[in-house]
């Protein structure tokens, strides 16, 4: 656990890493501390990404890099420095970047990629991830595809003057969507004008927490029977929590309407009517002012939303791997097949209970009794899937007989589960995740439907970010047949244009798209001239070493599986290709 | 440049010297401009932490020269899983002494100036030197502030703004996964204090403030959750803060209490210690590192027009896949900032002074902090209520409960307000009714 570790510089790792430690948690950073990553070639956006990896804290990096340092490199690269002139650019890169971090271990390979893929393939064996940038369409499908067969997580990274792209090569990744246990925080820094909420303060959205007012379990229907607003205090009446109000008032429609909830927005207008009738009023008949009912007026917009499974989550259940189980079957689909069962039975079609409740104007005590009776629920049902699982580990000849009166009972592995991942897996259940990415092999010798599916992004007075995927494309053929970048000499921007152009309507006539690409961006390509600046650099760095660290540490959800950014305009789209 | 080697700004040159279709129409190539961005272009960053850090090494690697980076903090522990040009050996000491002296070392021909210092520190001869100001800042009020001092420096002539008495703003900011960064043309295109709404309270504890200088009631329970508990580790060995369980937030908001009590703060409620103790203010590098590119890429832009600038905020998320929003924030006519509209309040004789303190603050509109009031009162220059100063303060506080009657407002004169929020005055024409409004 990262709590009693000492960093090498002498401080609690917890407190150094404190800040990240509250996205991805301890086992989080345990993954991230056991990584090792590899950088193949020390541009200044691979430099970029692993000073990223570093200041977080990786197990160990090594640099697989067998060109000079140029005087173009230093102007460029944060990590390089002009006494590296003429050496390796994998020693100077990994000495300058093992001082970010004392307790990452860098070392290097003074050699080209492709010589490695050639001589030494099962050097790759040892990574948790492979990041590649500045590779030449052949040498990058000869990796990727080596990487592939091992089953190691590739992550392709790339800026060309104004564009920046990545694509994640992995056969399957899982994990849950949110070590955070509600998606939308207060915390937000901003709101987005389109972002939709009936909500619009910083409070949590009540439509993404797991509430069950529409079919509430045992332990609250007890909880809430037992209270009476009518017969309270008026302090007692203005400080109890919505949530039991809400209930009480959808039981009153419940038995009005057989049995059935507002659905329509009507329906929920007159229910906010009658709660607000039921607003103690003053001796002259003037409203009081409670909160709390206003709080209740205002849930009936999202707190009514019926309990359902998220699709990603029915996409998940009836996966193959999870309907066929066997001994050599992952942790996480154990633990899918665990919830499925759960939901099919004890959970009657919903997940386990989150557990947690908004806050609410309420007095603590009843807040805090309330929210026990959600807690002991996520408990119970937590304990059911417990069951469950070490049901299927036995199943599948992986469980070990557990005592539960023994001291270990509490964090002991079953079969390499920890309680602690029950429960975690439970309380996300709703945002637990898979993607699954097509190879580079795939992606660069199936034309098919993908294909086409560009096309649609294109065929627009506006293209999106995507022509500039078919941009690149179309500058690695050109690289390909002059053995040099378009633009790269300044007095050979003019033609190269026409040699760029003519490349682009041979890449589009092979994939057989009708359409053509305005000339603007061909000549933009050719004005970049394979530059790469650091800013780009930087961001992509940025964005890809958190792409890295999702694969690394199994929490939140990875892109699908590339990824456009475009600095002109400031957008950036993805696309499953 | 003495400090240059051979094709050192070979990438930069490129934009510079051939020109494209999304060029700026003013724009055009030339071997000179680098040479105006290395001499001659006069930057600012504010902030010397997550974003500032990622800003320095990203403009100074651009070919800007000639910087001045302020920061009022100190190095933390906590910093340094992000804040990259510092050390372990550099904690306690300030940031932009150390940020600069990295970037000064590590680039050759670097000259980055730091301040140890609050921007409110400074005025207006000194924001008036500079071609662009970057923020890198985690607080609303300093963004208004340096927005209402650039906003300030604006001249008009006829009624038509000089163009050149325009400092570009360009403006970033983070939270966990979720960043956004926005292009300010003061006086022409929407700024911060237009777009207020999109600023939802926010809240921010650095370390230092937690540990040493506590001065809201979440400070308290900071202290409790971050240094107390590991050390009283009241539920066990090892057992961390679960922020869903109630025994857990019960026990930490004690202890809050006893915390809060030492240093006169109140305000500890069980509502407001879950709150901070499930509100987690996480921070990474690489979060810092995209936005704080986006924002160099800008000032790159905007410095060379090389480009079309962002126009003009752009959000982004990397919690689910990779997601970026990016959308024209629009100005507001009547801003309080940057129009030149006078604002108007309405009140009644019968209310009290202290009644306009409360509207100003909890309007959503003004947000002020903690406003001092000024008026002309029988021909006489008078302050109504000034909390910043504490003799004046003490002096003036009889006056919140009187009315604006009492205190002799007469309809249709004008106040001043001041607040930590803008370094200007801003006017307000008031409007007094003699009935209750």
């Amino acid at each position: 656990m990262a709590n009693f570790t000492k960093s090498k510089e002498g401080f609690d790792k917890s407190h150094k890493y404190d800040r990240q430690l509250r996205l991805w948690g301890d086992h989080g950073q345990t993954a991230l501390e056991t990584s090792r990553v590899c950088l193949v070639n020390a541009t200044a956006t691979g430099t970029e990404i692993l000073k990223n990896l570093i200041l977080p804290g990786i197990g160990s990096f090594t640099v697989v890099d067998g060109n000079k340092v140029q005087g173009e490199d230093v102007g460029n690269n944060f990590f390089l420095t002009k006494e590296s002139i003429g050496q390796s650019r994998a020693k100077f890169a990994t000495e300058y970047l093992s001082e970010l971090n004392e307790d990452v271990s860098g070392d290097y390979m003074d050699e080209h990629p492709e010589k490695m893929l050639d001589t030494n393939v099962d050097f790759f064996n040892q990574f948790t991830i492979v990041i590649a940038t500045n590779l030449c369409e052949r040498t990058l499908l000869k990796l990727g595809k080596c990487l592939w067969e091992k089953n190691i997580p590739l992550l392709v990274c790339r800026c060309y003057g104004f564009i920046g792209y990545m694509r994640l090569v992995v056969k399957e990744h899982t994990g849950a969507g949110s070590f955070l246990s509600s998606v939308n925080s207060p915390l937000a820094g901003v709101i987005s004008p389109l972002e939709e909420s009936d909500v619009v303060e910083s409070h949590p959205d009540n439509a993404h927490e797991d509430l069950r007012l529409d079919r509430p379990f045992e332990g609250l229907v007890k909880f809430i029977d037992s209270i009476d607003l009518q017969s309270m205090s008026k302090k007692d009446h203005s400080h109890t929590p919505w949530l039991i109000i809400l209930y009480k008032y959808l039981q009153e429609w419940k038995e009005k309407h057989n049995g059935e909830l507002p659905k329509v927005y009507l329906e929920k207008t007159q229910l906010k009517d009658m709660i607000r009738e039921g607003i103690r009023k003053t001796d002259e008949g003037v409203q009081e002012e409670e909160e709390n009912f206003e709080e209740a007026i205002k849930a009936v917009n999202t707190a009514l939303n019926p309990t359902r499974i998220p699709s990603e989550v029915e996409r998940l259940f009836s996966d193959s791997e999870c309907q066929n189980l066997h001994s050599e079957s992952s942790n996480f689909w154990i633990l899918v097949r665990a919830i499925k069962e759960f939901v099919d039975s004890e959970g009657k079609g919903a997940l386990p209970l989150r557990g947690t409740i908004p806050d609410m104007t309420a007095d603590s005590e009843r807040y805090i009794q309330l929210q026990n009776v959600y807690h002991e629920q996520a408990e119970l049902d937590v304990s059911t899937v417990t069951q469950r699982v070490h049901d299927l580990l036995q199943n599948i000849g992986r469980d070990e007989p557990l005592d539960p009166l023994s001291e270990s009972w509490k964090s002991l592995l079953a079969g390499g589960i920890s309680e602690h991942e029950i429960k975690t897996f439970c309380k996300n259940a709703a945002f637990i995740r898979m993607v699954r990415c097509r190879s580079l092999e795939q992606e660069y010798c199936d034309q098919s439907e993908k294909i086409k599916d560009i096309g649609q992004h294109i065929d627009d007075e506006e293209p999106d970010d995507v022509v500039f995927y078919i941009l690149l494309r179309a500058v690695d053929r050109f690289y390909e047949q002059y053995n040099t970048y378009p633009g790269w000499y300044t007095d050979q921007v003019e033609s190269d244009v026409v040699k760029l152009k003519s490349c682009l309507s041979k890449l589009l006539h092979d994939w057989g798209l009708s359409f053509s690409i305005k000339d603007d961006f061909v000549h933009e390509m050719c004005r970049y001239g394979a530059s790469e600046l650091h800013t780009m650099a930087s961001f992509i760095g940025g964005s890809a070493a958190q792409e890295a660290i999702k694969i690394i540490t199994q929490q939140f959800v990875p892109f699908n599986n590339t990824y456009i950014y475009n600095a002109m305009k400031q957008t950036s789209v993805t696309v499953e290709l | 440049m003495s400090t240059d080697w051979q094709g050192r700004w070979c990438h930069v040159q490129k934009f510079l010297e051939r020109t494209g279709p999304f060029a700026h129409p003013d724009f055009e190539p030339s071997s000179e401009t680098l040479g105006f961005l290395q001499e001659s272009c006069k930057l600012l960053i504010i902030g010397a932490g997550g974003l500032g850090c990622e800003l320095l090494k990203d403009l100074a690697l651009l070919g800007f020269k000639n910087i001045d980076i302020i920061d009022m903090d100190t190095i933390d522990v906590s910093n340094l899983n992000r804040q990259f040009l510092f050390r372990a050996k550099d904690v306690g000491r300030p940031k932009a002494e150390v940020a600069a002296d990295f970037i000064n070392t590590r680039i050759p021909g670097a000259n980055i100036t730091p301040h140890y210092a609050k921007i409110q520190d400074y005025d207006e001869s000194f924001y008036s030197g500079f071609h662009i100001v970057v923020c890198g800042l985690d607080s609303i009020v300093a963004r208004r502030w340096i927005n209402g001092m650039l906003v300030s420096l604006l001249q008009y002539e006829d009624g038509v703004l000089k163009q050149e008495t325009i400092i570009p703003m360009v403006d970033g900011g983070t939270e966990g996964f979720k960043g956004n960064a926005r292009v300010i043309l003061p006086g022409m295109t929407a700024c911060v204090e237009c777009t207020l709404d999109l600023y939802p309270p926010q809240v921010n504890f650095p370390l230092c403030t937690i540990a040493h200088t506590p001065r809201l009631p979440e400070h308290c329970i900071e202290y409790v959750r971050i240094l107390l508990w590991p050390k009283e580790e009241p539920f066990g060995d090892g057992v961390a803060i679960d922020g869903d369980d109630p025994k857990h937030v019960k026990w930490i908001m004690e202890k809050s209490v006893e915390r809060a009590n030492e240093f006169n703060i109140t305000g500890i409620t069980y509502r407001l210690t879950q709150g901070v103790v499930k509100r987690i203010i996480p921070a990474v590098a690489s979060t810092n590192a995209v936005i704080a590119a986006a924002c160099a890429t800008e000032v790159f832009k905007i410095a060379t027009s090389c480009c079309m600038p962002l126009n003009n905020y752009m959000n982004f998320n990397d919690t689910e896949g990779i997601y970026t929003y990016t959308f024209e924030a629009e100005r507001k006519d009547d801003c309080m900032a940057c129009s030149k509209i006078p604002k108007s309040l309405t009140f009644s004789e019968s209310d009290k002074l202290q009644d306009i303190i409360n509207f100003l603050q909890e309007s959503a509109e003004y947000q002020m902090k903690s406003p001092g009031l000024t008026a002309n009162v029988h021909g006489k220059n008078k302050t109504l209520y000034m909390p910043t100063v504490k003799s004046i303060e003490e002096k003036t506080r009889e006056n919140l409960k009187k009315t604006l009657g009492d205190l002799g407002i007469v309809n249709g004169q004008e106040l001043y307000v001041a607040d930590p929020t803008t370094p200007m005055t801003v006017t307000f024409k008031l409007s007094l009714g003699s009935n209750m409004e």
